[in-house]
């Protein structure tokens, strides 16, 4: 159906609501800088404040804005691939896999840099270990990928927590906040801000095939759907996207299970619109939370991924409430 | 069969199909030929692969021997969304796990007819909006459908087949969660179809009302055994008890044929 104009005034809005949200964050800190002060540091001005804005607090506001935007749209395409609208990024295993990863290489000291190496490496193992375990036999049904992806996840949980308390006193301190989710540590996140835009136009041409799929795979493939093939292609996209956004901030919870929620609760259940706009408001959202984790006990940072959990908690068991009564 | 009815391209063609569940044969060397304005009703007791069959009919599964044959090709023989402009599937009633209206869920039938890059048209929505119609429930269709009850939501399920504008309607338990009312209009609505020139294969509980509507029956038996046949030789007491595994009685009630457990 043609989409009512309300409809496609929602992309706009986000993206504006994101903007404000990047300028807020990019203005806020132990030291306030006002409009013309961020408008100079991004023209490349040189006085402190412009450092401060343009080094620290830009990188940092955009990593948020792209770690956000991927786990939103992570989230939406995994409740569709396992048509459970409780499922989240980190079901799969993606995120367990990128903890023990990275938690590996802050124990044995190594560089963040190498943190971030050994994250992506790990989740990218996880994926191919869930793909590879629930295809065995090459049926591809959603409680099989399910069960393996929790049952992956609560294995990488356990040696996550064996790595926690073997680890040295000193190491725990950066261990524990990058498992919290931490957008403090980026460095370059321009990639990830294109990585993310190629991922949501990729997902257009399909998004109507999505429709179809969340309302059941035999008659999405009696409608001509290429079922396999489609699962397959979100499985991937959805595990590389989770793979970058925590490798990037960390495993920030509770973004990739709420904003498509919330999306769909504002603007309805079609993926045409329904992708593109979670990827705006999990960047949005994630930018504010960031900011008010810097804000909130200032000096003392919050990790990020603490607030958002203070959020996501209760919205989360007010749609469950809500989707089971 | 008469010479006339050999000459009329098939619809949907089966040769010596066979089909099985793992290591267990549910049927074998079944043969099934329908003509557009033809019913179908596949009969037989629980886990007999009455389901089964209806998939592999509608090219969802492979069969364990044999040839399925649409509009005279083999359904790998034409792409899927082809093929979904051909023949639709109503499957067995599933939980809905999203909401959205019920015009939405009417206009998924229009996915293989519209383009990869385009939204759906007016002609679209008016379809959809026409099939809704036909079912009594257009008045419904702003609603979202996880507030609808299980009758209404196998109507909207009913409708959405329709928008989809197939020549082929294959359907699994279509009276499933309706009640008297609307199991006749629903029959009735696919008779009419049949009339205008679709072929329907239905698999249904009733065998009284398989006998009202159907042209053909195919009779599983859950032991590998199938009969298929005109309705009229098939439907037999002792060929349904064997089914069956329960005697049955033959009654003629004001012109009906009516089969009663003995």
């Amino acid at each position: 159906m043609p989409p009512r104009a309300s409809v496609l005034l929602a992309l706009p809005a986000l993206l504006l609501a994101g903007l404000a949200a990047l300028a807020w964050a990019l203005a806020s800190g132990e030291t306030h800088a006002d409009w013309s002060s961020v408008a100079d540091a991004l023209a490349g001005g040189t006085a402190f404040d412009a450092a401060v804005i343009r080094e620290l607090r830009l990188p940092r506001a955009v990593a948020a804005y792209a770690g956000g935007g991927m786990l939103a749209v992570a989230g939406a395409l995994m409740q569709v691939l396992l048509r459970n609208p409780l499922a989240d990024p980190y079901v799969l295993g993606v995120s367990g896999g990128a903890a023990v990863g990275a938690l590996g290489a802050l124990s044995l000291g190594l560089s963040a840099l190498s943190a971030d190496a050994c994250a992506f490496a790990g989740a990218l193992a996880a994926m191919l270990l869930v793909f590879g375990l629930a295809r065995g036999d090459g049926s591809w049904t959603q409680t099989r990928l399910l069960l393996t992806g929790v049952i992956v996840a609560a294995g990488c949980g356990a040696v996550v927590t064996l790595m926690l308390s073997m680890a040295h006193d000193a190491r725990v301190h950066s261990m524990l906040f990058w498992l919290m989710g931490d957008a403090s540590a980026a460095g370059r996140p321009w990639p990830a801000l294109v990585l993310l835009a190629l991922a949501v136009l990729a997902c257009l041409p399909l998004a109507r095939d999505l429709n179809v799929l969340a309302r059941g795979a035999l008659g999405a493939r009696a409608l001509g759907v290429a079922v396999e093939r489609l699962r397959l292609v979100i499985y991937l996209l959805a595990s590389l996207l989770t793979a970058v956004a925590v490798t990037m901030i960390g495993t920030v919870g509770f973004v990739g299970l709420i904003v498509p929620h919330l999306v769909r609760l504002a603007i309805g259940n079609d993926q045409r619109v329904l992708l593109p706009a979670s990827a705006l408001a999990g960047g949005a959202l994630l930018v504010l939370a960031d900011t008010a984790a810097r804000l909130v006990l200032s000096p003392l940072q919050l990790p990020v991924g603490v607030l958002t959990a203070l959020i996501g908690v209760p919205v989360f068991l007010f749609l469950l409430a809500r989707h089971y009564r | 069969m008469t010479s006339s009815a050999r000459d009329t391209p098939a619809l949907l063609e089966a040769e010596a199909l066979a089909l099985r569940a793992g290591e267990r044969w549910l049927c074998s060397q079944l043969a099934l030929r329908l003509t557009a304005g033809e019913c179908v009703v596949v009969l037989g007791p629980n886990g007999s692969g009455k389901t089964t069959l209806l998939h592999t009919l509608a090219g969802l599964r492979e069969p364990g021997a044999g040839v399925v044959r649409l509009q005279g090709l083999a359904y790998r023989e034409r792409s899927p969304r082809d093929n979904a402009r051909l023949r639709a599937l109503l499957p067995q009633i599933q939980v809905e796990q999203f909401s959205c209206s019920v015009l939405e869920a009417t206009l998924v039938g229009r996915h293989p007819h519209v383009g990869r890059w385009s939204w759906e048209s007016r002609t679209d929505l008016a379809i959809a909006h026409a099939a809704l119609t036909r079912v009594g429930i257009d008045a419904l269709a702003g609603r979202d459908i996880l507030s609808l009850s299980g009758g209404e939501r196998q109507r909207v399920a009913i409708a959405a087949l329709l928008a989809q504008q197939p020549s082929l309607y294959l359907l699994d338990e279509p009276l499933n969660h309706l009640d008297l009312r609307f199991q006749i209009q629903v029959l009735e609505l696919f008779r009419e179809l049949a009339r205008d020139g679709a072929g329907v294969v239905m698999v249904v509980h009733d065998i009284n009302l398989a006998a009202r509507y159907a042209d053909q029956v195919v009779l599983l038996d859950g032991r590998g055994g199938v009969l298929a046949g005109r309705a009229r030789e098939i439907l037999q007491p002792g060929r349904l008890a064997d089914a069956f595994g329960h005697p049955l009685i033959r009654a003629e009630v004001d012109g009906h044929t009516v089969f009663v457990p003995r």
